[in-house]
């Protein structure tokens, strides 16, 4: 589904963020990036959808290439889910006009029927009741829900997950979390950038592990959590699971 | 000096003053603030684009308009604009544009650099994230301004576009120098008529305050509803 083969990425040639970054995501697959902040695991997530350039090496999306100036950009996008960080729902539509937006201006479908996939997809989240309503009037968490239902709504064939619950109050990070965790159930392609390991215990598939812009590990969730290769890994799994 | 202040003559003028000269100046204002805004979007759009081509000459265009005083530029489009559509469409003479069009078309070049700035930095304040979440939408760079960024900046920068538009209320009376009949004029020319100055020139003061300082106050009451709102 993402061959990611060779990526390099600098803002000048002595700031090289991403080296040599090879990997990919299969259908149905659930692949968990972490590592420590500015190792660039957000940065490589933002190239698959092309919304970082990179200068050397190849992406592909469903065998689209990312990084071809002649690929349909907008096109391509509009098949991959993204969720920030920061939510990013837009904060003068309601909430379920954010839902209703790219569906009609892309996908071209009629009023009626976005409404009906975009209520639909806000009950599936809990917050039916929310539709009206503007972003700001939300939780983060409830914020969150809604911009995983707008990235659903285009009937995405994979879903990129930037750090999704960073931004959250602790007590919020479990309500998103559960919705992602439904999506994975589902059999959904998911690429997750996050610190939270129990959800990847619970549902990756595989583990991606970055440090200063290099891949440094990539292993099956059992072999990760159980015995990591390197020392990098170790020491940031120790830390992070040492509370 | 106001022993004999004569408010006989205002009351006498008064439907001459709105129904000529006012509404007027309210329809060059209203014209050139919605022609300001749109052309002043497209330059900020520009300045921002990315082409460094396309941003310096709408960078030019900006700081040029901005270092010319606006009276100077109202006589000499007025002068010369008949020329260049001469010149443009080959005619044997210089067209005639009428003292109302030059004066609209000088007033939306002029207001579209000021107008420009503000929603350049309107465009500027909105987070990077959203427009990467429109993107990431598949909404192409148009449709990405057209529904989420300017909408935002419109709405951000709403206070400074009204306040700049007063601004432009009160310089719509430069007209005078096309000998045009917007309020002030109309004033002046009963004022030269009647030879009562002081009661026209007053008068005319009075309304412009008026006018500017009620919406001066609605700016400041829309800024408190947007500060909440966000």
């Amino acid at each position: 589904m993402i061959e990611i083969s060779h990526v390099d990425k600098w803002y000048s040639p002595t700031f090289q963020v991403l080296t040599d970054c090879t990997t990919s995501v299969t259908k149905g697959e659930v692949v968990v990036v972490c590592g420590p902040s500015g190792s660039g695991k957000s940065t490589l997530i933002k190239c698959v959808n092309a919304l970082e350039p990179f200068q050397k090496g190849d992406i592909s999306v469903d065998g689209t290439k990312v990084n071809d100036p002649k690929t349909n950009l907008p096109k391509l996008r509009s098949r991959v889910g993204m969720v920030f960080q920061h939510f990013e729902l837009f904060p003068h539509l309601k909430i379920i006009d954010n839902l209703c937006l790219a569906q009609q201006k892309v996908l071209g479908r009629s009023s009626d029927k976005a409404v009906a996939k975009g209520m639909a997809l806000l009950d599936r989240v809990g917050l039916k009741e929310q539709a009206q309503k503007f972003p700001a009037q939300l939780s983060g968490g409830q914020q969150q829900r809604v911009a995983i239902a707008r990235a659903l709504a285009m009937d995405p064939i994979v879903m990129l997950f930037d750090e999704p619950t960073s931004a959250l109050d602790p007590e919020m990070v479990s309500e998103v979390l559960d919705v992602m965790v439904d999506l994975a159930h589902e059999g959904m392609t998911m690429m997750v950038v996050t610190h939270e390991m129990g959800f990847a215990r619970k549902v990756a598939n595989r583990v991606i592990f970055m440090d200063r812009g290099e891949i440094v590990e990539d292993a099956p969730k059992e072999d990760f959590f159980g015995k990591p290769r390197s020392d990098r890994a170790q020491k940031f799994l120790s830390k992070i699971l040492s509370h | 000096m106001f022993s004999n202040f004569d408010f006989g003559v205002i009351i006498r003028a008064l439907p001459y003053l709105f129904y000529e000269g006012l509404s007027f100046t309210f329809m060059l204002t209203a014209l050139a603030a919605l022609g300001g805004l749109v052309f002043g979007t497209a330059i900020a759009l520009m300045r921002l684009s990315g082409y460094k081509t396309l941003g310096r000459i709408a960078g030019f265009y900006v700081d040029f308009m901005r270092s010319l005083p606006l009276v100077l530029v109202i006589f000499w489009f007025y002068f010369l604009v008949p020329y260049i559509g001469q010149w443009v469409t080959g005619a044997s003479r210089p067209i005639s544009v009428g003292a109302f069009a030059s004066s609209l078309i000088t007033f939306i070049m002029f207001e579209a650099a000021y107008f420009s700035e503000i929603m350049r930095a309107g465009i500027q304040s909105i987070s990077r994230g959203q427009p990467a979440a429109a993107n990431a939408l598949g909404l192409t760079y148009a449709q990405t301004m057209r529904y989420v960024v300017l909408p935002q900046a419109f709405r951000n920068m709403l206070p400074v576009l009204i306040t700049q538009t007063i601004v432009l209320f009160q310089d719509t009376s430069l007209v005078y120098v096309l000998s045009i009949t917007d309020f002030l004029g109309a004033a002046s020319k009963v004022a030269q008529r009647d030879g009562r100055l002081v009661e026209m020139y007053l008068f005319a003061a009075v309304v412009y305050f008026t006018i500017s300082c009620i919406a001066s106050f609605g700016v400041r009451r829309l800024q408190a509803r947007i500060a909440i709102i966000r």
